[in-house]
């Protein structure tokens, strides 16, 4: 192979060949420097020191820390706030996901139908992206208002009792969820709408001449085609879901009574108002590990759908 | 038969649509009808959907209330300090990745990807104290510093360099052009559509950014927008006129550059779902 060049007839000697892909590499090192030390310094150096710091009790400051073992996780299994959090970070992805992902491919589904409006909900749909979470939080603070709010007012309207919303520990996680749902559910249409609209036309024209409806045609040739991105949205939304944090402290401080404590909430609380960094430290790992799991095995079950 | 069924269906698939708008399209509409609106009128029952006497003051008292123009210039300012770093910093490590053949390319590329996994929120910790060894607290650098790496981008850069056409790289380098000079007169041009693209995304979660202003600034006049809005509302919680114009006040960056730029928005999007 290092004579390719001379069977082409080439003139390049080979020791400038050499100096070339040496040229590459120094190239490439000046190119990538930035961006390595700033992934070393920002995700692998933390996420090492994260892994060291759970087996350590420490309150931040000191600057002693004692080697405790695995008594920082022992502590988060004894510690109700943290089997809460827990337990709310899942009903959470439970909700999440499926209004999303479900929700996005509805979306997508409705646009991309040829009609003359379609573009025009495309951007609307899509909207919601450009506003800050913080806003669409207070903004939808003031619709779930309880005495004053627009969406009680529409209860009363049909003839139902008023609810709590934000004050009801249930009640407020479904609004938490709505909140960030509504936000990023245009997002993942888009995802969907590229892979729909990458569906070849012919299949769903022989599908119609056939006589196959529109759910047939859905359920036998889209539904597989765009198997990848369903993959791609479930687990995006995943971790999404086990991470937001912003909408949550806005509304409702984790509350009211835990019903909105989630993961992040808990490490944010051990980290900053508790001063316990290993327990900190120890959640941090455990949502880390929770999030590959969860990822790494959606991908496996869809494979494995896939294959019957 | 077959014709009146199609009707019915599209009859049906345009009020799904349109309800599914209303809802959609109704917090924007409630925002800004609040946003002129007494304090009296938003807490009467049954609510108004217009307001009935229009209080523009409210926009003024924005301002005036709170150094609401200094929190706008400081979230801009970090922003656009950190996409047009992270475009710049990306473009170059993706090219790196996609064109030149060195040792331990590959294992790079996986660490890099790797990264990707790691949930920014699990590093709270470790990067609460490098702020503090770094004296990143309260300040700029601080928010600023760690949201430029960012496995993602450079990914989706090498994905565009993967098609850099070889000829264009070998042409120069028959002009006598080093790697360097090739990269920043030749492949990076070529890459402006797709930094826009990726742009806008970093822009608006930028200016999106919450927890981490939260944790690491302390001083009111470095507040960043969200942490303006959420300290107003914790003090004036029952100024919704105020409130509600702010939050009509925080949008408008982001809402502009949406609509400005939005297909180059659904390009940037689409991009990062091919990935699968």
């Amino acid at each position: 192979m290092k004579r390719f060049g001379q069977y082409r007839g080439t003139t390049l000697p080979r020791r400038k060949v050499t100096k070339r892909r040496s040229g590459e590499g120094r190239a490439a090192a000046f190119l990538l420097a930035p961006d390595v030390i700033g992934l070393a310094l920002i995700y692998v150096g933390p996420i090492l020191f994260t892994i060291y710091l759970s087996f350590f009790s420490w309150n931040g400051i000191s600057p002693d820390r004692t080697f405790v073992g695995f008594d920082n996780y022992q502590y988060l299994l004894n510690d109700p706030s943290w089997t809460t959090s827990l337990h709310v970070s899942l009903l959470y992805v439970l909700m999440y996901v499926p209004l999303v992902t479900g929700g996005a491919l509805l979306l997508a589904i409705l646009v991309a139908q040829e009609l003359p409006e379609s573009k025009l909900y495309r951007t609307i749909y899509f909207l919601p992206i450009a506003v800050p979470i913080v806003v669409g939080a207070i903004v939808w603070q003031l619709i779930f208002q309880p005495s004053y709010g627009f969406i009680n007012y529409l209860l009363q309207l049909v003839g139902a009792p008023p609810q709590p919303w934000l004050s009801s520990p249930t009640q407020a996680l479904f609004v938490v969820v709505l909140v960030s749902a509504w936000k990023q559910v245009g997002y993942f249409m888009i995802i969907f709408l590229a892979a729909i609209l990458a569906v070849p036309r012919e299949y769903l024209e022989v599908a119609s001449i056939d006589g196959a409806g529109a759910v047939r045609r859905f359920r036998s040739i889209i539904w597989p085609l765009i198997r990848p991105t369903t993959i791609f949205v479930v687990v995006m939304t995943t971790i999404l879901a086990l991470q937001d944090f912003d909408q949550i402290f806005v509304l409702t401080r984790g509350g009211p009574n835990y019903g909105t404590y989630v993961q992040v909430y808990y490490i944010y609380d051990q980290m900053l108002k508790f001063l316990r960094m290993g327990p900190a430290s120890a959640a941090s790992v455990v949502l880390f590990l929770i999030i590959m799991t969860l990822s790494i095995a959606q991908i496996r079950l869809f494979r494995g759908a896939n294959n019957d | 038969m077959t014709r009146r069924r199609r009707r019915l269906q599209r009859a049906l698939l345009r009020t799904m649509m349109l309800a599914i708008g209303v809802v959609m399209i109704f917090p924007f509409l409630w925002m800004v009808a609040s946003a002129f609106k007494s304090n009296k009128e938003i807490l009467q029952y049954p609510p108004s959907l217009l307001p009935t006497e229009w209080h523009p003051e409210n926009f003024v008292n924005v301002f005036s209330d709170v150094p609401f123009g200094r929190y706008m210039f400081n979230s801009g300012f970090v922003a656009i300090t950190v996409t047009a770093a992270a475009l710049l910093l990306h473009t170059m490590a993706g090219y790196a990745l996609a064109v030149f053949r060195f040792r331990g390319r590959n294992v790079l590329f996986f660490m890099i990807i790797g990264t990707m996994m790691v949930p920014f929120y699990s590093l709270l910790v470790p990067l609460l104290q490098l702020s503090k060894a770094l004296g990143w607290i309260d300040s700029f650098t601080g928010l600023i510093i760690p949201w430029i790496p960012h496995g993602f981008g450079i990914f989706l850069m090498r994905q565009y360099f993967m098609d850099f056409p070889r000829e264009l790289r070998d042409a120069a380098a028959v002009d006598g052009a080093s790697h360097l000079r090739t990269f920043f007169h030749i492949a990076l041009p070529t890459a402006y559509p797709v930094m826009a693209a990726l742009g806008i995304i970093y822009f608006i979660g930028n200016w999106d950014r919450f927890l981490w202003p939260l944790i690491i600034i302390n001083s009111p006049d470095k507040y960043t927008v969200p942490l303006g809005l959420v300290q107003f509302q914790g003090q004036y919680s029952t100024q919704w006129g105020t409130l509600m114009a702010a939050a009509v006040v925080a949008s408008i960056p982001t809402l502009f550059l949406f609509v400005a730029l939005q297909k180059r928005i659904v390009a940037g999007v689409t991009m990062s779902g091919i990935k699968g």
